[in-house]
């Protein structure tokens, strides 16, 4: 590792690259450090030594054990010299050496004198390199000294100790607590450093105790803190305090927000950054509260520093991702960054807009993108890809631009996590966008072609297996999957083989071509391929049944898992052999814990594609819809229409935590109650939620479905299912007791009483509402959709929605209200505009395709006014959309 | 949580990106292959700009600000979520003390000449990762009253000299 210093090729142009270092060796300075030892001392030799010693310890060269034990007995003689520049290197030598303990009680000594000695400089050094090299027993001797030196008036001397103080915090946490009356004092300094340092030490040794750190927060926004750093402080510490405080009060206003606010007009760009970062990081900010920290980030944009532009930029791209309106504003300024020299600048000014353009700026942005997106880092690509992705999600018009883009960057160099990435993103793609599907197949194909990672291979031919059949030429696709199987390892060979068998059982005209292929496979030299090719052929070929019919055989070779994996591997376990066939009826299907469906709110981003078919929208419903098929009382209800998101039943951090989720079918609806006990003293049994629908006279409940026991800290649903009236728009007010009965835990053994008290708990409201009956389903191309739909049963009426917040707060109130989902993006409402059309598609309960275009118009005093149009597959429909803005 | 701002490292490297003084003050590269490999992959990142000003670069988790001058390259690391303008100030107040140091003669040459003023410069900016001091005049005073009449004397004259040039530095600011 130790390298010669002498570089070979400096000597060419010795006069540039001249260097006083120049065939520096460490066994020849080891030598020169002999003059350390000199009864004379010659401080400017020593120096130069010193730094000789120094810069062979900077260039990563290693003194032995016993190399540094001499070297360090050497420098502490030259305490003897009276040179403060000596001295200097001689604290600077001791801090690099870092001298083991019994050592370091042979400069202890000489350091404590220089601790009171009457040069500042000396004080300020000896504090430092004896707190760092100290160990406890020696801070109690020392002690005295520090705490007179944090109150001491020459600042570098407080500042040496405070700094020493925090260091020391993390070993000796008991020692150093007891400055706390100096610290305070010193935080009173006029010196800046002084009060940032003593300010860091305070926190630090009250982090534990929040009432403390509150009460400081709260004295010290009252009055002036004076250095930028330590404002910088002060903001993190409120925050942090507003984080903590926000869960008590849920009412009025937030506690020191009025001192961030004050922040944003300090002088220093440090403070008034730190501020608005802070602000927008608040949790469940509001645009409100977000309007000037995005102003002053916005003046940021244009700085002519690349640190305070990045600073922005990084900011509002964070922020764009919950609050994208709120960053429209920066657009303007955002686009000009494009062309940033600064790289990242770039890509992150990017990413921002493409999570808040609108579908025009598409086209211009991929052509600046596709620019740089050869010199920037793979973890920047991923993310301009993910943003890629959302946009194409929201401007579905634009698929063939933007799949292009994700084929172009497959075909280039890349790493696993970026790949997948790509890939993810145009199976998504494929799956929500119709029109993307063949072009996407391909762009996939081509990429297996010549893929380094096995895992997305096979990913891709499972993918491939399911969709490709549903093609209209499926034939091509089969060249691409089987030369998988002449040229890749074992795994993707049988992933290919599966994936054949898929074709051939979907379409029957490829069949026989199937066939031969299949029967190559049986020849290869993996056990796994041969087996999955003898399976397909006799399944395929009728010798083997499995089940009765030939869907049965469909299902065999497309049915997802139903049965959880988990379960799965407990039963297996659990299984012994004998002679009795392990039967996969016999694995529970009950899932034990929350779906993980259920956790995301389902939003119309979803963030996996491939791999676990539980994550997005998609699969969310079908995650449900075969978790309520299991459950015989709901099985004759049809088909689940629509699944709400889980809506809250509870505060949060009560006893046991409650949301819902709202099922619908055409005759029926059934709440799904997702119920947490967070008591570990508790056990919960015959858990049912008593629903009382005297608000909603048209449901009757027909059944319902208790959870037999709630265990701490285990989800468990429950369920009640009512009937109602055909189709919409039945709604009502439901309210809700949680039942059961209540069991004491040992929670040292873990067992429970055997007897039981009942008990209820009281829970929110739920509500069903008109846009309950109404499914988001986006149309890719809304004018096609909204002229093949004809004007035959279009209904137009004018609304005036009263006094309103904004444009924009009015549009998404009525979004909300229809539960339709916007197209093309027009759910972005440009800041100032007068007026606003916004166009939105969904699937009424009867499977009724609607589409809607709404016209919006705000006048002077915030009047805001609109036209509403709607087209759909049925009259009543299109007349009940317009009812359900009457009532509302 | 540590929320006190900190600094990673202050890396002093020259045109070729070797080194001339670096300073880490965190785990975060345990190895001096582990230090050696940031060095390089930040310098290949940053040497086709052209940083006459403060630059930025954030990559592998790290924000980075630069500034380069003659054929020395400053850096200052910190953390994805430090506040980028306490590390530029870090930077900067770097900057203009071995500016100050070294009399306006700022280029590989001269710094390895004062090589020790570099590294008590190095030391009296960060301790450990917190930041000491921030200002460039303060720093270079530090530094140059410990070697008064020491080897690379800093003569009486030179500190006013240094001194006046860093009132300059600020009328310039000023001005701006």
């Amino acid at each position: 590792m130790a390298q010669p210093l002498v570089k070979k090729d400096d000597d060419r142009d010795d006069e540039a690259d001249y260097s006083p270092f120049l065939g520096i060796e460490k066994g020849a300075v080891l030598q020169e450090a002999r003059v350390f030892n000199d009864p004379q001392l010659d401080a400017r030799r020593c120096s130069q030594v010193i730094t000789k010693l120094l810069y062979l310890l900077n260039q990563g060269e290693t003194f032995t054990k016993v190399e540094a034990t001499e070297v360090f007995f050497a420098v502490t003689k030259l305490f003897q010299s009276k040179d403060t520049g000596l001295r200097r290197m001689v604290y600077l030598m001791i801090k690099e050496l870092s001298p083991s303990a019994d050592e370091v009680i042979i400069v202890t000594s000489s350091l404590m004198k220089d601790m009171n000695s009457k040069t500042d400089m000396y004080r300020a050094n000896a504090i430092r390199v004896l707190c760092r090299i100290t160990d406890g027993t020696l801070l109690t001797q020392i002690e005295r000294y520090l705490k007179q030196a944090i109150v001491d008036k020459n600042p570098v001397v407080a500042s040496a100790a405070l700094v020493s103080g925090i260091h020391l915090l993390q070993t000796n946490p008991e020692i150093v607590k007891r400055w706390s009356n100096e610290v305070q004092e010193a935080m009173q300094s006029r010196a800046a450093l002084v009060q940032f340092h003593a300010l860091a030490l305070l926190h630090q040794i009250r982090q534990n105790d929040r009432l403390a750190v509150s009460k400081l927060v709260t004295s010290l926004t009252r009055g002036s803190v004076r250095s930028p750093l330590a404002q910088c402080l002060l903001i993190r510490y409120t925050s942090q305090v507003i984080r903590e405080s926000s869960t008590n009060s849920q009412t009025g206003e937030r506690p020191f927000f009025d001192y961030l606010e004050s922040c944003l007009r300090h002088k220093a760009e440090m403070v008034i950054f730190e501020a608005a970062r802070a602000i927008t990081e608040l949790s469940g900010v509001t645009s409100r509260e977000l309007t000037p920290a995005i102003t002053v980030l916005q003046l940021f944009l244009s700085s002519s520093k690349p640190v305070l532009r990045f600073a922005a930029v990084r900011t509002l791209n964070k922020v764009a991702m919950t609050h994208p309106l709120a960053v429209t504003n920066c657009n303007i300024d955002m686009e000009s960054l494009i062309s940033d020299q600064n790289r990242s600048i770039a890509t992150l000014a990017i990413t921002t807009l493409l999570k808040t353009g609108n579908e025009s700026s598409v086209d211009r942005l991929m052509k600046q993108i596709t620019n740089f997106m050869a010199d920037i880092a793979d973890e920047f690509k991923i993310v301009v890809v993910d943003a890629i992705r959302s946009l194409c999600l929201k401007f579905p018009l634009k698929y063939r631009s933007l799949m292009n883009f994700l084929s172009n960057i497959l075909r280039e160099e890349g790493g696993f996590e970026y790949k997948k990435a790509i890939v993810d993103s145009i199976v998504t793609l494929i799956r929500d966008i119709p029109d993307a599907k063949e072009s996407g197949l391909f762009h996939l194909c081509e990429f297996i072609e010549d893929c380094e990672f096995t895992y997305l291979s096979s990913q891709i031919l499972h993918f491939l297996g399911n969709e490709g059949p549903k093609t209209s030429d499926p034939s091509k696709y089969i060249r691409y999957i089987y030369n998988r199987v002449i040229l890749e390892n074992a795994t993707v060979r049988a992933s290919a083989v599966s994936t054949l068998a898929k074709f051939g059982a979907m379409v029957d005209s490829l069949k026989p071509r199937i066939f031969v292929l299949l029967r190559r496979c049986l020849f290869d030299t993996d056990d796994e391929v041969r087996d999955r090719a003898t399976l397909y052929l006799k399944v395929l070929g009728g010798e083997v049944t499995v089940g009765e019919t030939e869907t049965d055989a469909n299902d065999f070779l497309f049915g997802s898992f139903d049965v959880p994996l988990v379960n799965l591997e407990t039963s297996l376990r659990n299984y012994e052999a004998s002679e009795e066939p392990f039967d996969i009826n016999s694995v529970p299907k009950e899932i034990k814990s929350q779906p993980l469906a259920e956790k995301k709110a389902p939003g119309k981003k979803p963030t996996t594609g491939l791999g676990a078919p539980s994550n997005g929208p998609v699969s969310a419903v079908d995650a449900y819809e075969r978790l309520l098929s299991s459950i015989p009382e709901f099985a004759g209800f049809g088909a689940l229409f629509k699944s709400s998101a889980p809506v809250e039943l509870t505060e949060a951090e009560t006893e046991y935590a409650v949301n819902v989720v709202k099922h619908i079918y055409d005759g029926h609806v059934v709440f799904q109650y997702n119920c947490t006990n967070t008591i570990p003293e508790q056990l919960l049994e015959n858990v049912t939620v008593f629903v009382d629908a005297s608000e909603a006279e048209e449901f009757a409940e027909v059944a319902s479905k208790p959870l037999r026991s709630l265990p701490y800290d285990t989800p468990g649903q429950t369920f009640v299912a009512f009937e109602k009236p055909e189709g919409g728009p039945a709604t009502g007010k439901f309210s809700n007791i949680l039942k059961f009965i209540v069991k004491e835990v040992d929670t040292s053994t873990g067992e429970a009483e055997d007897e039981g008290v009942e008990d209820e708990y009281q829970l929110e409201d739920l509500e069903i509402v008109p846009g309950d009956y109404m499914r988001k389903v986006p149309v890719a191309n809304f004018k096609n959709a909204w002229e093949s739909m004809g004007p035959e049963n279009e209904q137009v009426d004018e609304y005036a929605l009263g006094v309103r917040e904004s444009l924009a707060e009015a549009v998404s109130a009525v979004i909300n209200i229809l539960g339709m989902q916007p197209c093309e993006g027009t759910e972005v409402v440009p800041s100032n505009s007068r007026s606003h059309t916004c166009l939105l598609s969904g699937v009424y309960i009867g499977n009724v395709k609607v589409l809607a275009r709404l016209s919006f118009g705000i006048s002077g005093p915030k009047e805001v006014a609109m036209k509403l149009v709607v087209r759909s597959e049925d009259p009543d429909v299109t007349a009940r959309i317009h009812q359900i803005v009457i009532e509302s | 949580m540590e929320s006190c701002p900190s600094v990673k490292n202050v890396l002093l490297l020259d045109s070729e990106g070797k080194r001339v003084a670096v300073k880490y003050y965190t785990d975060d590269w345990p190895s001096h292959a582990a230090k050696l490999a940031f060095e390089k992959s930040v310098f290949t990142k940053t040497e086709k700009t052209n940083a006459r000003t403060e630059e930025i670069v954030m990559f592998d988790g790290y924000i980075v600000v630069y500034k380069f001058i003659q054929d020395l390259h400053f850096f200052v690391t910190g953390g994805d979520n430090e506040n980028e303008l306490i590390l530029a100030t870090v930077l900067q107040g770097f900057f203009d003390a071995v500016d100050l140091l070294l009399r306006n003669n700022v280029d590989k040459r001269t710094a390895l000449e004062n090589l020790d003023l570099i590294f008590l410069c190095l030391d009296e900016i960060v301790d450990r990762g917190i930041v000491l001091e921030t200002e460039a005049s303060v720093i270079a005073e530090k530094v140059a009253s410990h070697s008064l009449d020491g080897a690379t004397s800093f003569s009486e004259q030179t500190i006013s000299q240094a001194l006046a040039t860093a009132r300059e530095h600020l009328a310039r600011s000023l001005l701006k």
